[in-house]
């Protein structure tokens, strides 16, 4: 059945002239000329104004606010990679942070811990976009799609050289295509929200309810 | 006759809680996309960039849909291929049994509304449960969507609490937002738990790197597509785009468009299934590309342009129309001026053809659309393809199936008439002398309307009056 509906779907496609409309040059990427600062200042902005915190750090000090979120929030877990840069790096100083948990099996084996035991995931980003206030995140092995969804806090680190002006820019400049595409790539802006009860905001309806941003 | 239509609008009218949830609805949105774009040079610039990608992705379409099918097979994403919502269903069907799944968890998707897919199933006995708020609120009520991209904006707060406490007595009574989100939220988590099948629809298919986007705010949509075991893409055929850099300028003119946000909460883009190693994510993947009428569509080339559209909703949050009438009163799964030009031509003009007549053409769905349809022009040819005499000269369906002897007689009197001045002027001067006896009763015009007066005299009587020469 499916063979034939191809092929005639297709055929139907193929029978009528197909006007060529000329377009054939891409220039998308951003008119903006927004420095290092100005990227922080909008990214920063716009991650307010949807109800993420955002967090300055530097390399030295990032540890320090990840604990003191974590004191804050009274998280009494925290669900962190061993394997990545930043994972290591806190997995080497647990006793500051509550109890760390790792996602080392296929969820078909601790799916039950993972939606309803975890308090909050730790993850790195691939970058971000200045304009919108997004999070780039391309879930790996180490840090799997459900990190970033199940838990009810998200703590992600974004690099600031990785802190791009434009989604078209980033796409450009961090070659995606010429990398081929991961199996999910995310774009995250905010914690998760709905306005479908009277065009009225109310955060937290299926993925995080908190979106923590630490910016190094 | 009185057609369903005009029933379910009349009745619709009466309603004036439902009339005014969408005022308010339509309001907001209206005013939140202005905000977004301050420049208007801006937003044309970018109108007619999207307009161009998505038109490009139209001119090579049959080319595009066997790129995306090779990319996507190669990435382990199964395509499948229905001309019609019952061949749809039966995809879906086969996949489910194959996995002896006895319910779905369903993110958002038009095209599944289209398909019937939940009658479909639960006749089958596989429970489907929405996960999207509006979605679930509705599927608790036993309606459909009123709206393409808020499925409950007919129902306000007070409603959604009534109805909340009714189908769950545990949970005590709330008219809190926030409350009635948590609950949501604690009864969906356990099916996006257990659910052995995720169902989502598609804003755009990458053709270049084989990749389904969806845009979303509540993360329903990565839910199901990532915690069960299989997750089924269901979409139209022309939701294809070339290449990857065609997605950053369609997705901000979409979310600015379509709820004023500059850009959703996720943006989610899917290009295989689990890959060995990976510990999360669907084992399988599926697509089914839906035809639906749309191939016929695309023999056209002026309601080609009907295919452009990427669901933003623009168009019918800023119609006159819709607002008043309200999005149930269309009968149709998709509703306002899109619905009016999209579903004729699905359908046949013999059954939703009337569609194309509820509109003013006032044009401001044309004005906002992020794609330039030409919505006032298309609803225009509809009409004409309705009553046109020589049916056979176009693919519209259902073409010549509007035109009645009587409205046909009339305009060929008219016709006739308007060019032969002797009988012309003869009319009007005999119309104009015995005006006061002429009908106040026009029929459905005069319902709500006074009968138009004739002048004194007629134009030509004054014009030579003036002692303007023809010559």
């Amino acid at each position: 059945m499916s063979n034939t509906a191809r092929a005639n779907i297709l055929a139907r496609l193929r029978e009528p002239q197909r006007p060529d409309c000329g377009f054939n040059e891409r220039d998308y990427l951003s008119r903006y000329d927004w420095d290092t600062a100005e990227r922080v200042r909008r990214f920063t902005e716009r991650m307010v104004a949807v109800r993420a915190e955002v967090h300055h750090a530097t390399p030295e000090t990032w540890l320090d606010v990840v604990s003191q979120v974590c004191a804050a929030k009274g998280l009494s877990n925290l669900l962190v990679s061993p394997e990545t840069m930043l994972g290591k790096q806190l997995h080497a100083q647990a006793d500051r942070f509550p109890a760390l948990k790792t996602y080392d099996q296929p969820i078909e084996s601790w799916k039950q811990e993972l939606f309803y035991g975890v308090d909050a995931a730790f993850t790195g980003t691939y970058g971000g976009i200045a304009e919108t206030g997004t999070l780039i995140v391309m879930p790996s092995a180490d840090e799997p799609r459900l990190m970033s969804l199940v838990p009810p806090v998200h703590i992600a680190v974004l690099e600031v050289d990785k802190l791009y002006t434009t989604f078209a820019e980033a796409v450009q400049a961090q070659g995606w295509v010429q990398a081929g595409m991961p199996t999910n790539a995310l774009l995250i802006s905010g914690p998760s929200k709905s306005a479908d009860i009277e065009q009225t905001l109310a955060y937290g309806v299926h993925g995080p309810k908190e979106l923590v941003v630490i910016l190094i | 006759m009185t057609s369903t239509f005009r029933q379910t609008v009349r009745a619709n009218l009466a309603k004036p809680e439902v009339r005014a949830n969408f005022y308010r609805a339509m309001d907001g949105l209206m005013t939140r996309r202005l905000d977004q774009f301050p420049d208007k040079a801006e937003l044309e610039r970018l109108r007619t960039q999207s307009m161009a990608i998505r038109a490009n992705a139209l001119s090579k379409l049959p080319e595009l849909l066997e790129t995306l099918e090779a990319n996507l097979t190669r990435n382990g994403i199964q395509v499948h291929w229905a001309e019609t919502p019952e061949q749809g269903n039966q995809i879906v069907q086969a996949i489910l049994e194959r996995h002896n799944a006895k319910s779905i968890i369903k993110g958002k998707s038009m095209v599944s509304e289209e398909m019937g897919m939940n009658h479909f199933l639960e006749a089958l006995g596989i429970e489907c449960l929405e996960s999207d708020l509006g979605e679930f609120i509705i599927q608790l009520d036993g309606e459909t969507p009123s709206h393409i991209i808020m499925p409950a904006i007919h129902k306000n707060r007070i409603q959604i609490a009534k109805l909340f406490h009714q189908k769950f007595p545990d949970i005590p009574y709330t008219e809190d937002v926030d409350e009635l989100t948590q609950t949501a939220r604690r009864i969906l988590r356990d099916k996006f738990y257990a659910a052995p099948v995720g169902l989502s629809g598609v804003n755009f298919m990458v053709a270049e790197t084989g990749t389904l986007c969806l845009v979303e705010n509540e993360g329903n949509g990565r839910m199901s597509t990532t915690a069960p075991p299989v997750h089924i893409a269901v979409t139209g055929i022309e939701k294809v785009v070339e290449s990857l850099s065609d997605v950053p300028p369609l997705l901000s003119i979409l979310t600015r468009s379509a709820t004023g946000q500059p850009i959703t909460t996720y943006f989610n883009m899917i290009s295989s299934p689990r890959k060995v190693g990976e510990k999360d994510g669907p084992e399988e993947v599926h697509l089914v590309l839906l035809d639906n009428g749309r191939s016929n569509i695309y023999s056209d080339p002026e309601l080609l342009a009907t295919l452009r559209c990427i669901r933003c909703g623009a168009c019918i949050n800023h119609c006159p129309v819709y607002v008043r009438i309200g999005g149930h009163s269309y009968g149709t799964v998709y509703p306002g001026p899109i619905g009016s030009i999209l579903e004729p031509q699905k359908a046949g003009l013999d059954v939703h053809g009337e569609l194309a007549q509820a509109s003013t053409l006032c044009g401001a769905c044309s004005e906002v659309c992020p794609v330039r349809i030409p919505i006032p022009s298309i609803l225009n040819r509809l009409r004409y393809d309705g009553v046109r005499k020589d049916a056979a000269n176009t693919n519209t369906v259902g073409s010549g199936k509007r035109r009645t002897l009587s409205e046909a007689a009339t305009w060929k009197t008219w016709a006739w008439a308007a060019t032969h001045p002797t009988i012309y002027h003869a009319g009007s001067t005999l119309a104009t002398r015995f005006k006061g006896m002429l009908p106040t009763n026009l029929g459905a015009w005069t319902t709500v309307r006074s009968a138009p007066k004739l002048a004194e005299s007629t134009l030509h009587q004054q014009v030579k009056n003036l002692g303007v020469d023809h010559e």
